[in-house]
């Protein structure tokens, strides 16, 4: 069971016809191995929700392969059924009726037996700390506590893949750590995650793997690292108390860019290829030139510029 | 547990899920069965002194079948509400996304509407009573007459489920409820359809409304000036029992295609 693909999809095609209500696919490949989490990531309108709801078999795809838990998302929609969990895009609970309520109403929906299905209510209440507002009608509850009841109802029978769509989105930021801290938890226990999200941070924070799509298609696949390293360098900032000194700065920084520098403000970015070396140049070069920076640093690129570099389209950060 | 038991048991659920709305919101639900009766008795006193019935009877004796009928128009829009906001809401994916049978979504519903229909009838019927309405051909023909209203009311729900899951948010229902009402009013629920105009007649008494308003009086034995001068009149049993059955044949497989096209 170490390395089995869970989810394997090629060469997926959809096209909406009428155009309005929602980002086609054009040729989606997606791995996903068994118990790690992988982040599709994409601006709106990529087709990321697209890609969930035919891997969760609630859309029908025009052409191409998928298979999830080693069944075919086409042909075999009930047996996927059984082995997914769904949190879609806005939590799909029951508003009217209790958090406790909707949760041993979907055990049923799962086919737990009425005991066992309070039971698992319980646990799932306990484990998700909703414990307090179990009796409340989930009209009244937070948008974290909405969401994490939305988690809790997709994990009533364990899941072998869950797929998460855009948990986050509409989220303030103290809701969104409640959420990552559920997610974090789930990916602790072993389950196989697909995470939708348009928020860089929310990918590097959750995903062990992160596939970019942009139009339909994945553009870039990879560990973050990975994906950080595609764009080739690493960046050495330079952070300077004078501006006066830029120009001098640069003049010493150009021999060991590896591409163009950029300015901004105070701060100048060199493009280095050997990280140490460029380092000890540039501190050595500095302290020659009698010239004290505020600041030196070496760092990765962000995904927010492998993004920016592989698709041209900036995401939310 | 079989298929078709695990259907019944899904449905079950879908079906106490409406009943625990009712339970955490009794007061709504309270409300809407005593709606019909509101109309009942504005309609009754606003109209009643107007009316000249044969005999001098009391303008209940035709008003009273005819909001029955009414009563089950006014349920499509409960039905509709229901499900367009299940599908607005994502309640409809997670139930399609789950192992459960799908046709149960739609039988707990069918069952849970019925129910609520069921209860708003007899306390209508209670009021009805109160009111010095009465059946005069004994009870089988009564019971007929609650069947065939059911049966209206059976075949309102399909069509319900299938505008609820085609029209593209809650908001578009304000539109589909206006237009309940001039459907109830162009119908024999208030006055016979033989005192119209005859061009507004003869469009009144095709309305399925009328058929099981006019066949609900044939069959209690209250009066209706259309059942001895129309075609439609006199025929209203038949008519009551065929224009159901001729919306479900049309919605029931509209609305199972409409299901299987969320997928599309």
């Amino acid at each position: 069971m170490t390395t089995q693909q869970v989810i394997e999809a090629a060469d997926v095609r959809k096209n909406y016809r009428g155009g309005t209500e929602g980002a086609g696919l054009n040729g989606f490949d997606l791995t996903v191995t068994a118990g790690t989490v992988t982040g599709l990531l994409g601006p709106n309108g990529a087709g990321k929700t697209t890609a969930v709801r035919i891997l969760s078999t609630l859309l029908e795809m025009d052409s191409g392969q998928a298979s999830v838990a080693g069944y075919d998302v086409r042909r075999q929609g009930a047996e996927v059924r059984r082995r997914i969990g769904l949190v879609g895009q806005y939590a799909a609970i029951d508003e009217v009726l209790t958090g406790r309520q909707n949760l041993t109403m979907f055990g049923r929906l799962n086919h737990l037996a009425h005991a066992k299905a309070a039971k698992r209510a319980d646990e799932l209440l306990e484990q998700f700390d909703l414990v307090a507002a179990a009796g409340q009608a989930v009209g009244k509850y937070s948008g974290g506590m909405r969401r994490r009841l939305d988690l809790a109802a997709s994990l009533i029978v364990a899941p072998d893949v869950l797929f998460v769509d855009e948990p986050t989105t509409g989220l303030d930021p103290a809701a969104r750590l409640e959420v990552w801290a559920a997610v974090r938890q789930l990916v602790s226990n072993g389950t196989t995650v697909l995470l939708t999200t348009q928020y860089l941070e929310e990918a590097d924070q959750l995903a062990d793997r992160i596939s970019m799509l942009k139009d339909g298609k994945v553009v870039a696949e990879g560990t973050p690292d990975q994906l950080k390293t595609q764009l080739g360098s690493d960046w050495l900032d330079l952070v300077l108390t004078d501006p006066a000194e830029l120009e001098v700065v640069r003049r010493l920084a150009e021999p060991l860019a590896d591409g163009e520098l950029k300015i901004e403000g105070q701060r100048l970015s060199v493009p280095v290829k050997d990280r140490t070396r460029a380092l000890v140049v540039m501190a050595n070069s500095l302290h020659e030139a009698n010239i004290e920076p505020e600041d030196i640093t070496l760092r990765r690129p962000t995904l927010d510029e492998v993004f920016l570099h592989l698709t041209g389209s900036k995401v939310a950060v | 547990m079989t298929t078709l038991g695990w259907t019944l048991a899904d449905s079950w659920t879908i079906t106490r899920r409406t009943l625990t709305h009712w339970r955490n919101q009794p007061g709504l639900i309270i409300f809407s069965w005593f709606f019909p009766v509101l109309m009942l008795l504005v309609f009754g006193s606003l109209l009643g002194g107007a009316m000249d019935l044969p005999d001098g009877q009391s303008y209940y004796e035709l008003l009273v079948p005819g909001i029955f009928a009414l009563t089950m128009l006014f349920g499509l829009e409960g039905t509709m509400t229901a499900v367009t906001q299940d599908k607005e809401k994502g309640v409809t994916d997670r139930f399609r996304s789950l192992p459960m049978s799908s046709a149960a979504v739609v039988m707990g519903r069918a069952i849970a509407d019925m129910l609520d229909t069921l209860i708003a009838l007899a306390v209508l019927v209670g009021t009805g009573l109160a009111l010095g309405w009465r059946w005069h051909e004994g009870l089988p023909k009564a019971l007929a007459a609650f069947g065939l209203l059911l049966l209206l009311r059976f075949a309102l729900l399909w069509i319900g489920i299938y505008i609820g899951l085609s029209v593209r948010n809650a908001q578009s229902l304000t539109v589909v409820q206006v237009l309940v009402w001039p459907i109830g009013f162009l119908s024999s629920a208030f006055v016979a359809t033989s005192t119209m105009p005859a061009w507004l007649g003869t469009i009144s008494q095709w309305n399925p409304l009328s058929a099981a308003a006019t066949a609900a009086r044939t069959l209690f034995g209250n009066p209706d000036a259309s059942i001895t001068t129309t075609w439609v009149g006199s025929h209203s049993v038949l008519m009551a029992i065929i224009s159901p059955l001729l919306l479900t044949a049309v919605f029931l497989p509209l609305s199972a295609h409409r299901y299987r096209n969320l997928s599309r």
